[in-house]
């Protein structure tokens, strides 16, 4: 009773990204993949959910042999999917997104009492019974949204749940709650496949784990036999020692000021300076206007008063400064282009591009970064994963080399691994000279790796703490304004 | 049953698209010489070759604008507006001058339906829908009856001949190698497709979006002058009603050629490959004699299965 893929390999424009996966999940056990990004998670995460076809292999499923070619295939065999995205339709309730067409009838009309009952009957048996079915998608937060998803996946119950990172969005009872659920699912006898970045909720949580590298699987093991040390060293292939770099800052000339900047409806009155050499970070809870601030700042939106912000993105970018946008697909990538024509977005000079030019300082780019899988420059860039996303988002601007570096959120949904190779980049750079705004919701990355943190709330800046005397408690006090 | 179409992938560049219109030209053109006794004679070629210059034109201009994310419906009547004021004009002024200003009347349609599009974000459909019936009317408020410049030499780029090649599809060839070299070697044209893809991230690159959608806009109404210049100098009339629904073989070229209509996908060499078949296509039911309205049906049906073809 198992679900076994042997010798799956995929590749896309020729460019391998997996190599040949061998796995087995048994029915009724919690299998976890952990893995850096670009090991290959989520391309495997593709196959097995039939949105991608293997480019060889075997898919087996209880001693049959199964090839899926689309995702309706999988549902078919009982295997259902949660992605990191949300695919929710944000107009339509929650009860029509969990029912999808599969209503209750009376005389041939939707029996919407019915139907709202239905839905609220399974949010209530799966242990999300603070969804109100009636609601419209749209109004739910986040967490709440990956909790609908996760619901729609056992309209019907599944024999295989694959989730891909679904705690990346929840905190406190919410991601109790699935985790009650996850381990209910398991004595109900169903595979739940469990990707995650976070090693102690893998290690609480599953029965066995497949490290991926590189597109192949180099450990299987189980909680009891590794640790999350171990876990790490595997996927990165060292040890690491220090997440966050040393900081010894010496600031020198004043490359940004900012001075009563004002958006209206989104941001007031806030003055900032940034100095060459410094890294200043930027903390503030969703909503608190920080990204709006840095939009405005680049010129990529109209400041209602104040000084400091850019007319156009153009006029930013012709004084030296770059923004990483936090929704790199929405913002920061051309998704159907490939990783090459993305970097080189920026560095565009005619009459006529000289393309060896081009092709060797994006390659060299590349190569520095390090981006995966090696020779993706003509990969479309929507085939990597998120974090070699986030890396050529990087390359693009680094290859500007920016005085300024505006990054909103840069290490959003990237593993440890990369997000060490980010911080010692931002480190790097202020010691060339570059100012960088770091602007982020992790507490500890935002006093680990900046020298001193704005604390923004309510379309404000209510503080600024020294980061080696400030301490994860005081930043938060003042973003959620009870310090002052 | 999603099978996926087998890539073609030379040095990491993906030639799907160009290799599937290659073998549709070649296999049309096998078919047409094997079964036809006209198809390969001197007459028909030069037939051929002149019939392709007018949807080829369009196709390239359509394709840069179909790259933007848009659509150009107004092809077809600046076609007709533009024939038709080079001819009247030609009654007064020297012929290339007449005909440099028809071109320059298509460049200033393109603006305008560019600049509704990108100043005002109005949907390029409903735009060029509108210019197209603006357009057509324009046409017939210039000239009610069909022009026939008094001037033969009028008629001299429609009929000059190099070698055995005529003139006017070296000029269309020369939009599609220049076009080609605008599209994959210039800044501007990188960016046209790039604004395709995702026009928010063009922005913050830097890049002026509204300056390159105005700008594709205007190099379509550039070839629907010019294609309306050489058809009215090639048949030696303008008339006011041409051109009807020439809009929708450009885009059906561009289509077979492999380009998205989403936008951020396509290149002229596939949609030559596109203009080819379509031209091939007609020529061989003409030369089966089949009805023109059997001819409709059965272009249609050709073009869905190419498509089918070419799927993902």
């Amino acid at each position: 009773m198992s679900l076994v893929l042997r010798g799956v390999t995929k590749d896309y424009a020729g460019v391998g990204v997996l190599h040949g996966i061998d796995l087995e999940g048994r029915f009724g056990e919690v299998l976890a993949v952990v893995g850096a990004n670009g090991a290959g998670k989520s391309t495997l995460i593709k196959i097995l959910a039939g949105a991608q076809p293997m480019s060889a292999g075997e898919m087996w499923i209880d001693g049959e042999r199964v090839g899926l070619r689309s995702p309706h295939d999988a549902h078919e065999r009982g295997i259902r999917t949660v992605y990191q995205e949300l695919t929710l339709v944000p107009g339509l309730s929650v009860t029509e997104n969990l029912l999808m067409g599969d209503f209750p009838r009376r005389r041939g009309l939707i029996d919407w009492p019915a139907a709202h009952a239905r839905a609220a009957e399974l949010l209530e048996s799966i242990g999300f019974g603070a969804i109100d079915p009636r609601t419209s998608a749209e109004r739910l937060t986040v967490a709440r949204q990956q909790m609908v998803e996760i619901a729609k996946a056992l309209v019907t119950e599944p024999r295989v749940l694959i989730l891909d990172e679904p705690s990346a969005v929840l905190a406190g009872s919410d991601l109790d709650s699935l985790f009650a659920l996850i381990r209910r699912l398991r004595e109900r006898g169903v595979l739940v496949i469990y990707v995650s970045h976070r090693l102690a909720e893998v290690l609480d949580l599953a029965d066995s784990i497949v490290v991926i590298k590189d597109g192949r699987v180099i450990e299987t093991t189980e909680p009891a036999r590794t640790s999350e040390d171990e876990l790490i060293r595997l996927m990165a292939g060292r040890r690491l020692e220090q997440i966050y770099p040393d900081r010894r800052p010496e600031p020198g000339d004043l490359r940004l000021e900012v001075s009563g900047l004002t958006r209206d409806g989104e941001f007031e009155d806030v003055s900032f300076t940034l100095r060459a050499g410094e890294v200043v970070g930027m903390f503030g809870l969703v909503g608190s206007g920080r990204s709006e601030l840095a939009r405005c700042v680049f010129g990529a939106e109209p400041a209602s008063a104040g000084s400091g912000a850019y007319g156009s993105p153009a006029e930013a970018i012709a004084a030296g400064l770059a923004l990483v946008t936090e929704d790199r697909k929405r913002s920061g990538l051309v998704l159907g282009m490939s990783v090459r024509d993305n970097i080189a977005l920026t560095t565009l000079k005619g009459p006529l591009i000289d393309l060896a030019r081009q092709r060797d300082q994006i390659g060299g780019m590349i190569d520095r970064l390090g981006i995966q899988p090696e020779g993706c420059a003509p990969m479309v860039v929507e085939h990597l994963s998120g974090g070699n996303q986030q890396k050529a988002v990087l390359a693009k601007w680094l290859l500007k080399s920016p005085r300024v570096l505006l990054l909103d959120e840069p290490t959003r949904g990237v593993d440890m691994a990369t997000r060490v190779e980010i911080y010692r980049m931002i480190d790097a750079l202020a010691r060339d000279g570059v100012a960088v705004l770091l602007i982020s919701s992790d507490l500890t990355e935002v006093i680990g790796a900046s020298d001193r943190v704005l604390v923004m709330a309510h379309g404000r800046i209510v503080g600024e703490l020294r980061s080696e005397q400030t301490s994860e408690d005081q930043v938060l006090a003042y973003s959620m304004g009870t310090l002052t | 049953m999603i099978a996926a179409t087998p890539r073609l992938v030379l040095r990491g560049r993906d030639f799907t698209a160009e290799a599937i219109s290659a073998a549709v030209v070649v296999l049309l053109v096998v078919v047409a010489a094997t079964t036809s006794d006209t198809f390969l004679t001197p007459a028909n070629l030069t037939n051929l070759l002149k019939q392709m210059v007018t949807t080829g034109l369009l196709a390239f201009g359509m394709l840069v604008v179909i790259l933007t994310g848009g659509i150009d419906l107004s092809v077809g009547s600046v076609v007709a507006f533009t024939g038709i004021l080079a001819a009247g004009l030609s009654a007064g002024l020297p012929i290339p001058v007449a005909m440099t200003v028809g071109v320059l009347a298509g460049i200033a349609f393109g603006l305008v339906n560019g600049a509704l599009v990108a100043r005002f974000g109005l949907a390029p459909f409903v735009v060029t829908l509108a210019s197209l019936t603006t357009i057509r009317g324009l046409a017939f408020v210039y000239s009610e009856v069909p022009i026939t410049p008094t001037d033969p030499a009028f008629l001299g780029l429609g009929s000059a001949m190099l070698g055995p090649v005529p003139l006017i599809t070296l000029i269309m060839a020369v939009v599609f190698l220049a076009g080609g070299v605008f599209l994959s070697r210039t800044p501007a044209g990188r960016s046209i497709i790039a604004i395709g893809g995702n026009a928010e991230t063009v922005r913050l690159a830097g890049i002026n979006v509204r300056k390159h959608v105005i700008l594709a806009y205007a190099i379509s109404g550039a070839c629907a002058g010019l294609a309306g210049v050489v058809l009215a100098s090639r048949v030696g009339i303008a008339q006011p009603s041409v051109g009807v629904a020439f809009e929708l073989d450009a885009i059906a070229a561009c289509v077979i050629g492999g380009a998205a209509l989403s936008g951020g996908r396509g290149s002229a060499r596939a949609t030559f490959g596109g203009v080819l078949v379509l031209v091939l296509i007609n020529n061989l039911l003409n030369l089966y004699g089949v009805q023109s309205f059997w001819q409709q049906v059965l272009k249609g049906l050709i073009i869905i299965v190419v498509i089918l073809v070419r799927r993902k």
